[in-house]
């Protein structure tokens, strides 16, 4: 049962990541990536990690649909309704990256990889909060800041207008002056 | 075959009109197909739906039996939800037109609005039950319910039920404004699985209020699940009774209601709770 | 099903989404490759956790930690995307390349 749905999802995984970059269609490149990330999460259900799978296949839902919004909004024919080729210097990444296959399998097969010790906890779930608020703290904290930071620049970069352009040159214009009106009193 | 259908039609017509007739008509009128419209992401987008909201029922427990209790229920309840996100935005985008693809975005705007309150008000249930799994969520409140001591993560999971299943005052994406958007140009089958499926995520939505918040099968004299079927009922009519009641809410108001009030407030719930939880 | 299979499928992503990250012009394109990257290393943790120990949370941790990097690497790429179009109107790396001037 888990060896059939490892092979299924690894064909499927592997297949939908090579026609990620074979769709013309930016929908059908996305949601192509979207398939291969949702099998990686049902890959991590079949190693018994329930919830990190399940974790996996709800972010990149979200990542993914939001992706497709970027993708539309920025690309010159989303649609691919003319075909037409936007990459550089294919002969030179296909040999890089068949040398690199070919490497990290000889290292995979070759490798000493050590014996299992140990067996999974009853509740790998469990076992992960404990780490993450126990010895795996600094981690987790880690984690907090970068993403913390990740808004912060995001929204920096991304937006034009700062407090001058919302309050006015004195910083003093009340209501700020917003294109788009906000639904708390504005 | 189409013979019968027609006679269906003929003689449902005859005596009623509503949701039957709808679904008879949806299934013998012939597809519309738009020009160089992505028809396979149509099929997809549109099944997807339904197929999202059964694999979320998945974990509702009918009385205290569920099709499968898993040991992260509560996550897998919001991931299959989130399948919505992708459905809808496919269903927009994939017929080629203007005003469909507008839904689809403004469905994508609401589940920004919606997802983080909503994700921390299931949060604050499985914190309260200290499991994730929701046959122990229901276990937890065979005293008092969650939405008697948690009642602003419940408030806002109602809220969020609704902007879901783009519902009531949440029915932009599909509004009538942008000419039935992400389903304006969905005809025949199509749009019959795709309302179906909306429908479906709606009953969805509610009845998981019930374990979360509501006690579950808990309840005297009747059995589990009889009060499973009138908690749903509860909940469900009250979503329906809002639709009525309450105007359309556009999401870039919502989006800002979401972010500056009740992200906090959920927040402050959760706090609430987490204190409670580590004091008895 | 051993450690060698898991690791061979996350290699084969891994490389895959290489090779898109190195040929697609579009930036956003671009980003793809590198989420189906990020997506081969999640997979390798999950098998190195099941197969050499399973008893320490520690792979575990490295799945949340790669999550997260793609998280981070999804907005921050789109902010940077968005911030260069509204400066100059472009979506490409090889167009972006002025920028080292």
């Amino acid at each position: 049962m888990s060896t059939a749905a490892f092979w299924l999802l690894a064909v499927v995984a592997v297949a939908s990541g090579v026609m990620v970059f074979r769709f013309d269609s930016m929908a059908r490149a996305t949601f192509s990536l979207l398939t291969a990330l949702l099998c990686v999460g049902g890959e991590l259900i079949v190693l018994g990690l329930d919830y990190l799978g399940i974790v996996t296949i709800l972010m990149m839902t979200i990542e993914m649909a939001i992706m497709a919004v970027f993708m539309v909004m920025f690309m010159m024919n989303p649609a691919g309704l003319m075909p037409m080729t936007m990459i550089h210097n294919k002969r030179g990444a296909a040999v890089i990256c068949a040398l690199a296959f070919a490497l990290l399998v000889a290292g995979i097969l070759l490798a000493p990889w050590p014996s299992r010790q140990g067996r999974p906890p009853a509740d790998p779930t469990m076992d992960l909060g404990m780490s993450l608020m126990g010895p795996q703290m600094l981690t987790m904290m880690t984690l907090g800041m970068a993403l913390f930071a990740t808004i912060v620049a995001t929204v920096v970069l991304a937006t034009r207008r700062g407090r001058y352009d919302r309050y006015g040159d004195e910083l003093q214009a009340a209501p700020p002056a917003d294109p788009v009106r906000g639904g708390v009193g504005r | 075959m189409l013979v019968l259908a027609a006679w269906a039609t003929a003689t449902v017509d005859a005596r009623s009109t509503g949701p039957g007739r709808e679904v008879l008509r949806l299934l013998v009128q012939q597809r519309r197909i738009t020009r160089a419209a992505d028809i396979p992401l149509v099929r997809l987008g549109t099944t997807l739906l339904p197929v999202a909201a059964v694999l979320a029922a998945a974990v509702l427990p009918f009385g205290f039996r569920s099709v499968s209790d898993l040991p992260d229920g509560v996550v897998w309840f919001n991931a299959m939800e989130a399948l919505a996100w992708a459905a809808v935005w496919l269903t927009g985008w994939a017929p080629n037109s203007t005003l469909s693809l507008i839904g689809g975005y403004r469905f994508l705007a609401q589940g920004l609005a919606y997802e983080l309150p909503h994700m921390l008000a299931i949060t604050t249930a499985a914190l309260g039950a200290e499991s994730l799994q929701v046959g122990a969520v229901v276990d937890a409140q065979s005293g008092l319910w969650f939405a008697v001591w948690m009642p602003v993560a419940f408030g806002i999971y109602l809220l969020s039920a609704l902007a879901m299943a783009f519902w009531g005052p949440f029915d932009q994406p599909a509004g009538a404004d942008v000419a039935g958007g992400a389903a304006g140009e969905l005809s025949g089958v199509d749009r019959l699985v795709f309302l179906g499926g909306r429908w479906l995520l709606l009953v969805v939505a509610a009845a998981f209020a019930v374990p979360l918040f509501l006690g579950g099968g808990h309840g005297p004299l009747l059995p589990g699940w009889a009060w499973t079927v009138l908690k749903t009922a509860a909940v469900l009519g009250f979503l329906l009774w809002a639709r009525r009641r309450v105007p359309t809410v556009r999401m870039e108001r919502y989006v800002e209601l979401a972010w500056v009030v009740l992200t906090p407030l959920a927040v402050a719930q959760a706090l609430v709770v987490a204190v409670v939880v580590l004091a008895r | 099903m051993s450690l060698e299979l898991f690791l061979i499928v996350a290699a084969a992503l891994f490389c895959v989404g290489l090779f898109g990250a190195l040929t697609q012009q579009s930036i956003v394109m671009l980003m793809m490759g590198l989420e189906l990257m990020l997506g081969g290393v999640i997979l390798a943790a999950g098998a190195a956790w099941h197969y050499i120990a399973p008893a320490a949370a520690d792979g575990q941790v490295l799945i949340v930690v790669a999550i997260t990097a793609m998280a981070v690497e999804m907005a921050i790429g789109f902010a940077v995307v968005t911030a260069l179009f509204r400066s100059r109107e472009i979506d490409m790396t090889d167009m972006a390349a002025e920028l080292k001037e």
